[in-house]
């Protein structure tokens, strides 16, 4: 796969949102880290759900119902596929990733996880990956402990494995970072953290959508990504976990869809996966999940990689050739998101200047305030790409921080 | 570009790269200090006020260029100001920012403060052309505080944060 073999304008084409114009300019949409764009195929079958197939799932015997109910489990084996997971049982229906973390935090954490314990973290988690395991520990007297990295945003192994004593009861780790890019070597990560019998959740909201997934290989026990990171809607996100986990975990919340029975003395508990999924789940939402895998698929993970891998490439190598320009997160291993700061011009001036010329990119922390404290910085631009931008999408944002140079120059 | 000439004009750049009472009061007798974090601009106000004026006033901390455009003029504007006629101000600024006063149309105190019109179009820049002032009425007013010596505040999720102190 390479520029000339990707067909971009094709892709581009199943994007509606592409052709807009923001202030009077062609959009340039480099906020993917954020929030994707969504195909026409998945915005057909939202509407060919709700125009033909709604009803509520898992309860009537009527036609809608049964339709309904399929297609969503449909949905649920297409991200089983998607993830390489060994049974469909294994990958649970959530609102999002922060949501797939916080089940985790409690169903296994609060029932596995007390006094004196520690949940082994990266300096490199959005607050997602933070702050449920901060408040589990203020709950339990758990103690969190940080994996550092150096200046290029690299996790140091040696300092990871060193946080491993007889403690630690689980290790929480972001596959791809949001703010720097930087991509984990989770796989060796993983099998250390089992040496030590330590379980491990990967937050892989920023790696799904940009390369492929297999959790069996990875051999992690739970991993989390969004919908809407992934060309879906927002409202939807993946919680995977091993069935042997999920089964010894407490339910998350409760109400209709995760009861077996329910009698004022006692309530039994429904079996994986809908034991976590409780209430009317975002039926939609998962059948349009199940779309955008669909057309993911029909372009192809490994693609993706390597052509945003080559789009990465080209402006790293365009934006580091400006004088004033750092690019914060340097990690030989890297996924499609470049983190920048403009001396002397803060990101949030950076981000409306850009703007006016229909460029969209990040300004702001990006929920990892750590990440910047590391950095020194109170703030970064950030553009991020995916497969439907291009090299003179690139070529338009170069222009633009000359230009914000040139005005606070 | 045009419009962003009209936001960044040459005097907000100007405060940017020189902000002016830039530093704090060793003997201030009011501060307060704002922060908005999503940008993570953070301002840190003092003055000294006796007889009802506003004889000293300083500030400091991070921002973006708007915010600290407005935080220099800010004291440049309402230093030797009664207290009463820095209330009007902040007002005045807030309305302009958000829209509700047209600084050309309608009476007004703003001067050289007008520059600030063009972020009413710019709803998530709002916050940090009136953080600087929404600071200046916190500190301006120690009762709204628990400890009646001095203020944080945040404008997280509020595009006029002013509305809910005033």
């Amino acid at each position: 796969m390479n520029f000339d073999r990707f067909d971009i304008e094709k892709v581009r084409a199943d994007f509606p949102i592409l052709g807009l114009q923001v202030s009077g300019k062609p959009l340039v949409y480099l906020d993917n880290a954020a929030s994707s764009q969504m195909p026409q195929a998945v915005i057909d079958r939202i509407v060919q759900y709700q125009t033909a197939e709604h009803s509520n799932i898992h309860r009537a015997v009527h036609y809608l119902s049964e339709l309904a109910t399929r297609e969503y489990e449909a949905a649920r084996v297409k991200v089983q596929h998607f993830l390489t997971a060994h049974e469909s049982r294994e990958i649970i229906f959530t609102r999002g990733t922060t949501e797939a973390i916080n089940l985790v935090m409690h169903g296994y954490g609060r029932a596995f996880i007390g006094k004196g314990d520690e949940i082994i973290l990266s300096g490199l988690e959005h607050h997602a990956n933070i702050v449920p395991w901060q408040m589990l520990a203020q709950e339990k007297g758990a103690i969190l402990r940080v994996i550092p990295m150096n200046d290029a945003g690299e996790l140091l192994i040696d300092e990871f494995e060193a946080l491993f004593n007889e403690k630690t009861k689980f290790l929480a780790l972001t596959h791809v970072s949001n703010a720097l890019g930087t991509v984990n070597p989770v796989k060796k990560m993983i099998a250390f953290a089992h040496r030590h019998g330590v379980p491990v959740l990967l937050d892989g909201a920023q790696a799904a959508p940009h390369q492929p997934v297999d959790v069996q290989d990875l051999d992690c026990d739970f991993y989390a990504f969004s919908g809407h990171k992934l060309c879906g809607p927002t409202g939807i996100g993946v919680l995977y976990g091993k069935a042997k986990l999920l089964e010894k975990m407490q339910p998350f919340q409760g109400g209709g869809d995760m009861i077996l029975s329910v009698t004022f003395e006692k309530t039994t508990y429904n079996v994986i996966p809908s034991k976590f999924e409780a209430g009317t789940p975002p039926i939609m939402a998962a059948i349009a999940l199940g779309a955008a895998i669909d057309y993911l698929n029909s372009i192809g993970l490994a693609n993706i990689e390597a052509y945003e891998k080559q789009l990465l490439d080209y402006a790293t190598g365009e934006v580091s050739a400006l004088n004033g320009v750092r690019i914060i997160g340097t990690a030989a291993k890297k996924a499609a998101v470049l983190s920048f700061e403009i001396k002397g011009v803060h990101p949030h001036d950076v981000g409306t200047i850009l703007n006016d010329d229909g460029i969209a990119i990040r300004t702001g922390h990006h929920c990892a305030q750590p990440v910047m404290q590391r950095f020194h910085v109170p703030a970064t631009a950030r553009a991020s790409f995916a497969f439907y931008n291009t090299r003179r999408e690139i070529d338009k944002l170069v222009e633009g921080i000359r230009k914000v140079q040139e005005m606070f120059s | 570009m045009s419009d962003m000439r009209q936001l960044y004009q040459e005097v907000i750049l100007d405060h940017n790269r020189k902000p002016r009472n830039f530093g704090s009061i060793l003997a201030a007798n009011r501060h307060a200090e704002g922060h908005n974090p999503l940008c993570g601009d953070h301002i840190k106000l003092t003055m000294n006020v006796s007889d009802n004026k506003i004889e000293a006033i300083a500030f400091e901390g991070e921002g973006c260029a708007i915010c600290k455009a407005s935080a220099s003029m800010m004291t440049g504007a309402v230093k030797g100001k009664l207290v009463q006629d820095a209330e009007i101000m902040v007002e005045e600024f807030r309305g302009m920012a958000t829209g509700t006063l047209d600084p050309d149309g309608q009476d007004n105190h703003l001067g050289k403060l007008k520059v600030f019109v063009g972020v009413k179009d710019l709803p998530s820049r709002v916050k940090c052309a009136i953080l600087p002032w929404h600071t200046l009425h916190a500190a301006l007013n120690p009762a709204l505080n628990p400890n009646q010596t001095g203020s944080s505040i945040s404008t997280e999720g509020e595009a006029d944060p002013v509305s809910d102190h005033a």
